[in-house]
């Protein structure tokens, strides 16, 4: 499961803020007669098109995984957390109409219609979004029920679907999502300009993804803190976790790495008083593991780690990017410098870093709980363990062959772009078999 | 009707549209593969991507809306039907995500060594997925899911209501594909593979129609329950089948496709609500009861008020997609 979450996740990212960016692109193409924009929303629209397909797949398998893997979750609580999803599963049927309306728009609808066709993808990501965190949100901080001696009660499934800690949780999920692409797709043509491909249509297919996700960069680090403020009294086992912090100090410190072996914090750089501000906003004490039993703590290492890594990774590009704007504004162009353009492809492979260890952070640091403090992962999970792994391993094979498939296609998508084709056939079309006999013919004279 | 039974009923319709509409995406996948080799199937393969390229993963969402609804309406039914009937859930998603990808690979591969293998994946996971979902429904309908899970793992899906199941989920969906196929054929002025598919779903349909029949046979023993509520109370949808089926292969036979699909729809889903009447009043057939089933009042009205959106706003968009793809302009190649 925790697989094909992270899978998914990855392309969950694309599918939100893809769409958006597409649009903007679409939008200048149409409004300006901009040739150049109309072909990159085109190309992207095709790269949309394999991605959405892997995702909607993959998405699927998830839904099957919920039944199969977690019949201790789904048959008790089926009903208290289903309503987000039925919003969701709503949401990206609006996704996946106007998506096949507008790959198979182009050249058959008026243009001016035509841009508007991806606008729903946009917002409609936004909504689907919305429901999956309501959910994860429910399972860190439970509501809408009533446990009446074990059984269920008093289901409300509404306060599930706009339960107080969606929206930050969305938030930040969502911001995230635009880094992701944003750099991505802004560090492909960053790599292309590497290269010395310096012509309108890579400094446009830069600008606007990198546009997105530096608006989304420097908002991000102050919308992870307004997320885990209050984190104490909702999950102090996991705000425990995150800062490493095995006893009471006040005001508490700051851990920076370091390992705990035998309960002992070891090869951490630690900042006095720091901790307390960044976590509390005051000077109060951080929780601390000593208060909590051990079968109720998480992995701490690994939580701590994963947490850290996310937020040096997020303020290293928020920095980076208004280190860009304040340059542009001198008048200097950092896309002129080569060290720059290798950040910015890194960038997007590092973003997908933070958002997994964000990710891991926050299931991994609720442990031992699937939903805090109600239901355990142990109790929820079914009860096949020996052929989990036969299941495990197939999945694996199947991803890194799904992966394989997408990496291929996309580059050989690239290569022929680059190649000078812009519709690109099927290479079993009629016509191409025909015009590649052709060529074969003509070589062999 | 009670809340339930209309909930249950908002479940079926999911699975309805699921069966026709993604059925034919799947069926679209048999005359993908007898088309022949590379060269001789080159126009059907490109009609078939033509065909549902713009709908298979719209049509696909009803597969998630009826999980969704069951787990969250259902949920005490859910988790047996999926701990007993695990290996065929398992092979029909293992279909389900080979064909979605290998069919957006292919479309965009580079090169015909890479064409061909995605599109054996995709040709066959097509043919193949709607056997393993037939053989969940034949498991559900003859009584093989215990109210309390983990049925038997083979015996549940490897029995004769399954195998009819599977092979009448196969059967149908290749029938559906080819009228809706032989229609877009038509419109985009492929005169000759309209011929070509006439022929192959006259026979599909043939052959599916006479399973179906037989297979009224063995469901008296094997599926007492179904068996009974198909020879009474859904005895009407299981007459109505036959007349559509049989309209429809005079359609073909005639080359009236565009009305052939018509009949094609109603044919295969009056199969499908044969099935879903038959099986009334029973969630998990012999064992649990839409009703006994049912999960909390509040979330049954809140999916309801679900549904009733999906129907405003879904429901337009849908309708603008499908009119749009069976319009004249965009017939014409890319």
């Amino acid at each position: 499961m925790a697989l094909s979450l992270g899978w998914h996740i990855i392309l969950a990212a694309f599918g939100v803020a893809f769409p958006a960016m597409i649009f903007a692109m679409h939008l200048r193409g149409v409004r300006r007669d901009d040739a150049v924009a109309l072909g990159l929303a085109k190309r992207w629209g095709k790269v949309a098109a394999v991605l959405f397909a892997i995702g909607a797949v993959s998405g699927t398998v998830l839904s099957f995984e919920m039944g199969v893997l977690w019949p201790g979750m789904m048959g008790k609580y089926g009903d208290v957390l289903g309503l987000p999803f039925a919003f969701e599963g709503l949401a990206f049927f609006l996704e996946a109409i106007f998506l096949g309306i507008y790959l198979y728009g182009w050249g058959r609808m008026p243009p001016r219609r035509h841009v508007w066709m991806v606008l729903p993808m946009a917002l409609m990501g936004i909504v689907g979004a919305y429901c999956v965190l309501a959910v994860n949100a429910w399972m860190n901080v439970p509501s809408g029920f009533r446990l009446d001696h074990g059984k269920v009660v008093d289901v409300n499934p509404w306060r599930v679907l706009f339960n107080t800690h969606a929206f930050l949780q969305f938030a930040h999920m969502w911001l995230g999502a635009y880094m992701i692409t944003g750099f991505t797709i802004a560090g492909v043509y960053a790599v292309g300009m590497l290269r010395g491909r310096r012509d309108e249509h890579h400094r446009l297919g830069f600008a606007v993804p990198f546009v997105f996700a530096s608006i989304a960069a420097v908002i991000q680090p102050f919308m992870g803190h307004v997320l885990g403020m209050g984190m104490a009294g909702r999950q102090p086992s996991k705000l425990a976790a995150l800062e490493m912090e095995t006893t009471h100090e006040s005001p508490s410190p700051l851990h920076i790495g370091g390992f705990l072996v035998n309960g002992h914090i070891r090869d951490s750089i630690s900042i006095p008083d720091i901790g307390s501000l960044l976590a509390m906003n005051s000077t109060k004490a951080v929780p601390d593991l000593a208060h909590i039993p051990v079968k109720d703590q998480p992995p701490i290492t690994m939580t701590h780690w994963a947490f850290q890594s996310m937020v040096g990774i997020g303020s290293l590009l928020m920095l980076a990017v208004l280190w860009y704007w304040l340059q542009r504004r001198r008048g200097k162009d950092l896309t002129d410098r080569r060290w720059f353009l290798w950040f910015v492809a890194a960038a997007g492979p590092l973003s997908v870093i933070a958002l997994e260890c964000g990710w891991i952070a926050t299931e991994v640091g609720r442990q031992p709980w699937i939903v805090y403090g109600v239901l355990r992962t142990a109790d929820a999970v079914g009860d096949y363990t020996g052929r989990l792994w036969i299941l495990y391993g197939a999945s694996l094979v199947l991803y890194t062959s799904m992966t394989v498939g997408a990496v291929v296609v996309l580059r050989s998508m690239a290569r022929r772009w680059r190649a000078g084709e812009s519709e690109l056939p099927s290479p079993y079309g009629p016509e191409e078999l025909d015009s590649s006999a052709a060529t074969a013919a003509g070589e062999g004279r | 009707m009670s809340l339930e039974v209309v909930v249950a009923a908002a479940l079926f319709v999911g699975v309805l549209a699921y069966a026709v509409l993604a059925g034919a995406d799947f069926g679209s996948g048999f005359y993908d593969l007898i088309a022949g080799g590379t060269r001789k199937g080159a126009e059907m393969r490109t009609l078939v991507d033509h065909s549902i390229g713009p709908v298979w993963e719209a049509n696909h969402v009803w597969l998630i809306y009826v999980l969704v609804v069951w787990w969250t309406g259902f949920p005490s039914s859910f988790a047996p039907a999926m701990s007993t009937l695990v290996l065929p859930l398992l092979l029909a998603l293992l279909g389900i995500v080979l064909r979605g990808a290998a069919f957006a690979f292919r479309k965009y591969s580079g090169s015909l060594a890479q064409a061909r293998l995605f599109g054996i994946v995709f040709a066959s996971s097509s043919v193949l997925t709607p056997f393993f979902l037939g053989a969940v429904a034949g498991g559900i309908a003859s009584g093989r899911v215990p109210a309390t899970g983990h049925g038997d793992l083979w015996t549940s899906w490897i029995n004769p209501t399954s195998i009819f199941g599977g092979v009448i989920a196969v059967g149908t969906c290749a029938f559906l594909a080819g009228t809706f196929l032989a229609a877009d054929a038509v419109r985009s002025g492929h005169a000759h593979l309209a011929d070509q598919l006439r022929i192959r779903t006259l026979s599909v349909g043939i052959v599916t129609g006479l399973v179906v029949f037989a297979a009224l046979v063995p469901l008296q023993d094997d599926a007492p329950t179904l068996s009974h509520g198909l020879e009474h109370r859904a005895a009407p949808l299981v007459v109505a089948s036959a007349i559509a089926g049989a309209a429809t292969l005079v359609l073909i036979w005639l080359r009236r496709f565009a009305w052939a699909r018509l009949t094609a729809v109603v044919a295969v889903a009056a199969v499908v609500s044969g099935w879903g009447m038959g099986q009334y009043p029973w969630m998990l057939v012999d064992q649990v009861t839409i009703t006994e089933a049912a999960g909390a009042r509040a979330t049954l009205q809140g999916l309801l008020v679900a549904v009733a959106l999906a129907a405003v706003l879904v429901g337009p968009a849908l309708f603008y997609l499908f009119r749009l793809t069976q319009s004249e302009e965009w017939s014409h190649d890319d």
